[in-house]
């Protein structure tokens, strides 16, 4: 204080921001800023070389072995749940590998289902049905304030004791059927048409994209609008089912069938997968329906009235008008809701859902190699992160409003 | 026309009322009270095919789903019993009679049962400071002692030791009063930690810029539980030989530093909607870089803040329940291992309904909490 003004008057011009100028060398800004930095760096390094050292010495004396050599010895331990080919006999990068694409699945899964889900109750939380409304704010508010954990838990308890076991299995339709096992139905028989049927369906899902941005160029030149939904329906069912009968129709079906203690043949989901996905997807569609609610909340009325008062029904306006501009102001929020999804997954380690988290955990406890185990999952999890932040952020951008920063 | 930049709460009002309101008849006096609601129901429930279909479908599976949950949790349900028997008979019944054997296990866990009044005095202390702080007007100096007041009372409470208090160690404090430490230590420890690293992410330095941003990022991008295990096996690696920090303070370091990484970002949302020229006003006026940012900015910044603040909290006790994994007795696991009895083993639903009514109950007033604030500070200061 009062340095400024002793310092002004050999300053020569006035200079922004010198704060107390042509004192000595200490009181010059950018010189204090390089020794504050130097000196955070410095700290910063410190700690870590204490860190580090201290664990080099506690891992010498505990013979820990360090690096990643582990990687490729055997990992012995079971999978019960897998995507792709695995047996205790493979080793420890392919369990993880494993663990990996499972708790991919459970996140593709929920992000979708969690949308709409969260869509539908935050869209019914507005409705002008006082009843539909009340239903889902008190979903929301239920759902929101209890832990996650114990909501996994819940589920968990509920699939595997409130079921009866395989010999009674509930039995809704013709192959399929619910036990404290989990879910089994039935899959069609391996048939190379099955292989034509998808990639018709691809082609369909091409073509449907390529023609619906034909059919945006051709209404923004004519003013008509093409049949664009029953093209693109036609598109994507009907190519497969051609295909399909061309292929000539197998209808052989692998059927479950109860023998001894359990079903073999069809496929299963399991209970731990069930509650996982279940949980999951109930508790984040409760957050993604208020973002959704505030996001229509925020479009002006205005845009509805004016949507109305040119002619639009009110399903076109929430489609067409007020979705659009709200989704401005959902998708960030969305954003961090779908890495808390994809964060959340590894409490499957707590159920017993062989997840990333659980098969690393695994590897830990038979190798003691505890500092890259969690590295691998902390490295693996911020790329997931960051890519599904990345690809967020480039479709906001896209959405954004022409001109807008 | 012009149009009038709204607040959702403005839009929020014209939206409830109707479209037809026009040729709506005038009320009449003393209307009777079917006419009333009538008119409520055709307005609210009947206005149209689609929506009296809705309203049907609606009533159709509530009646389904509260009507047997009704008979099961109370009509049908066992209150009082110590034999487990009684309750299995009562097969489509609940088992209350489960929490009135188990609740002070669920509550207080495996602290020694004479003793378990400490507990609960620590508990009522730690929600008395908790309802004390939701006072603005209590948002003085004091608090801060208060706080460190009833820190150490809890402590001596539940360490005991001293003055005739009967010595537990901390590998048997179990229940909500952990639950309670964990976020309420978690939230106190890590406000300085999250101011320090969101002032850091918007520092001109780019060195501290650079740390603050990657730790905030790193924390932020992997999950809690990894952040857990961290702390549960690597802490004891990091310190020199002969030196252990028990499970609880290592699963608290964890907390604080993952809260820590959220809330600086609930911070930094207030730093940058304080207006630039408060800043430039504090330089102007010649303030150090220490002072413009206690007396100018920080108090500006954090007022805009303490939604997201209150929020995080929240969002920090639902996930104390995590140290279930790392083996800590939090509320969670004491009601999933009340389950481990045998003879109560079925009644999983009660125990977790239970957990989740007292999870509940913190929460959403804590999130009523935040609303009243965000109310109560929208004065002036958004723009418009």
């Amino acid at each position: 204080m009062g340095a400024g003004a002793t310092g002004s008057g050999k300053a020569g011009p006035p200079r922004r921001a010198a704060g107390p100028a042509a004192g000595a060398w200490w009181n010059d800004r950018r010189v204090r800023a390089v020794f504050y930095q130097i000196l955070v760096i410095g700290g910063v390094l410190l700690l870590v070389w204490f860190l580090v050292a201290n664990t080099l010495d506690n891992l010498n004396q505990r013979n820990i072995a360090t690096g990643f050599g582990f990687l490729h010895r055997e990992a012995g331990f079971d999978i019960s749940e897998r995507l792709i080919d695995y047996t205790p006999a493979d080793t420890y990068l392919r369990a993880l590998v494993v663990g990996l694409l499972n708790t991919m699945l459970v996140s593709v899964l929920g992000v979708i289902l969690a949308t709409i889900l969260g869509t539908i109750v935050g869209i019914a939380r507005l409705s002008r049905n006082w009843l539909v409304a009340k239903v889902a704010s008190f979903y929301v508010e239920i759902v929101r304030n209890i832990p996650v954990l114990l909501q996994l838990f819940f589920w968990y308890s509920m699939i595997t004791e409130a079921l009866p076991s395989p010999r009674q299995a509930l039995n809704p339709l013709p192959g399929v059927f619910f036990s404290n096992r989990g879910m089994r139905f039935p899959v069609p028989e391996a048939d190379p048409a099955w292989t034509y049927v998808a990639v018709a369906f691809l082609v369909g899902v091409g073509a449907t994209w390529v023609f619906a941005r034909w059919a945006r160029a051709y209404q923004n030149r004519t003013g008509r609008i093409p049949p664009t939904l029953s093209v693109a329906l036609g598109l994507i069912l009907g190519l497969p089912l051609i295909t399909y009968l061309a292929a000539g129709a197998p209808t052989a079906m692998n059927m479950p069938e109860l023998r001894g203690f359990n079903f073999s043949g069809g496929t299963t989901v399991t209970p731990e997968f069930t509650a996982l996905l279940l949980g999951l997807v109930v508790y984040t569609a409760s957050y993604i329906a208020e973002i959704v609610r505030g996001g229509i909340l925020a479009v002006s009325h205005g845009q509805t009235e004016a949507g109305l008062a040119l002619g639009l029904h009110r399903g076109a306006v929430l489609r067409l008008i007020v979705l659009p501009q709200a989704l401005r102001v959902i998708i960030p929020p969305l954003t961090s809701q779908y890495l808390n999804l994809t964060k959340n997954s590894s409490l499957a380690v707590a159920i017993g859902f062989p997840d990333l988290v659980s098969a690393a955990n695994t590897t830990i406890n038979q190798t003691g190699q505890a500092v890259e185990g969690i590295a691998i999952i902390m490295a693996i999890y911020l790329t997931v992160s960051l890519s599904i932040s990345a690809v967020m952020n480039w479709y906001n951008r896209r959405i954004a409003l022409q001109g807008a920063r | 026309m012009a149009r009038h930049p709204e607040s959702p709460d403005e839009i929020y009002a014209r939206e409830e009322e109707p479209d037809e309101g026009w040729r709506r008849p005038p009320p009449v006096e003393g209307a009777s009270l079917r006419a009333v609601v009538g008119e409520w129901s055709r307005k609210n429930l009947f206005s149209s095919i689609p929506n009296t279909i809705l309203t049907v479908l609606c009533a159709w599976l509530l009646w389904e789903t509260l009507l047997p949950l009704t008979q099961w949790g109370l009509l049908d349900a066992v209150w009082q019993t110590d034999d487990s028997a009684v309750c299995r008979a009562a097969e489509h019944g609940a088992c209350w009679a489960f929490i009135a054997n188990k609740y002070r296990f669920i509550l207080f866990g495996l602290f020694p049962y004479d003793e378990q009044w400490r507990p609960l005095v620590a508990i009522a202390l730690f929600v008395a400071a908790l309802a004390v702080s939701c006072v603005p007007s209590f948002w003085r100096p004091w608090l801060v002692v208060l706080w460190l007041g009833v820190m150490v009372a809890c402590g001596v409470l539940m360490w005991g030791g001293v003055f005739g208090l009967r010595f537990v160690e901390n590998g048997r404090w179990g229940g909500l009063p952990l639950t309670l430490i964990l976020a309420v230590v978690g939230i106190v420890c890590s406000f300085p930690l999250a101011i320090a690293l969101a002032l850091g992410r918007r520092s001109n330095l780019p060195a501290v810029r650079a740390i603050c941003v990657g730790f905030i990022e790193f924390v932020r991008g992997v999950p809690l539980i990894s952040v857990l295990f961290m702390a549960s096996v690597m802490f004891p690696l990091f310190l020199p030989e002969g030196f252990t920090i028990d499970k609880l303070l290592r699963a608290q370091v964890g907390i604080i530093l993952f809260t820590a990484a959220y809330l600086a970002e609930a911070v930094r949302g207030g730093l940058q909607a304080v207006p630039r020229g408060q800043s430039e006003a504090a330089d102007a006026l010649g303030l150090s870089y220490w002072r413009k940012t206690g007396l100018v900015i920080l108090p500006q910044a954090l007022k805009t803040s303490i939604p997201a603040i209150v929020n995080q909290f929240i969002s920090m006790f639902k996930d104390t329940s995590l140290v279930i994994i790392i083996g800590l007795f939090d509320l969670l696991s004491t009601a999933k291992a009340a389950l481990s009895d045998p003879p109560w083993r079925p009644f999983y639903v009660e125990a977790y309904l239970f957990a989740a009514l007292i999870y509940w109950i913190f929460c959403f007033f804590m999130s009523r909490y935040s609303q009243f604030i965000e109310r109560r500070f929208e004065t002036g200061h958004r723009r418009s």
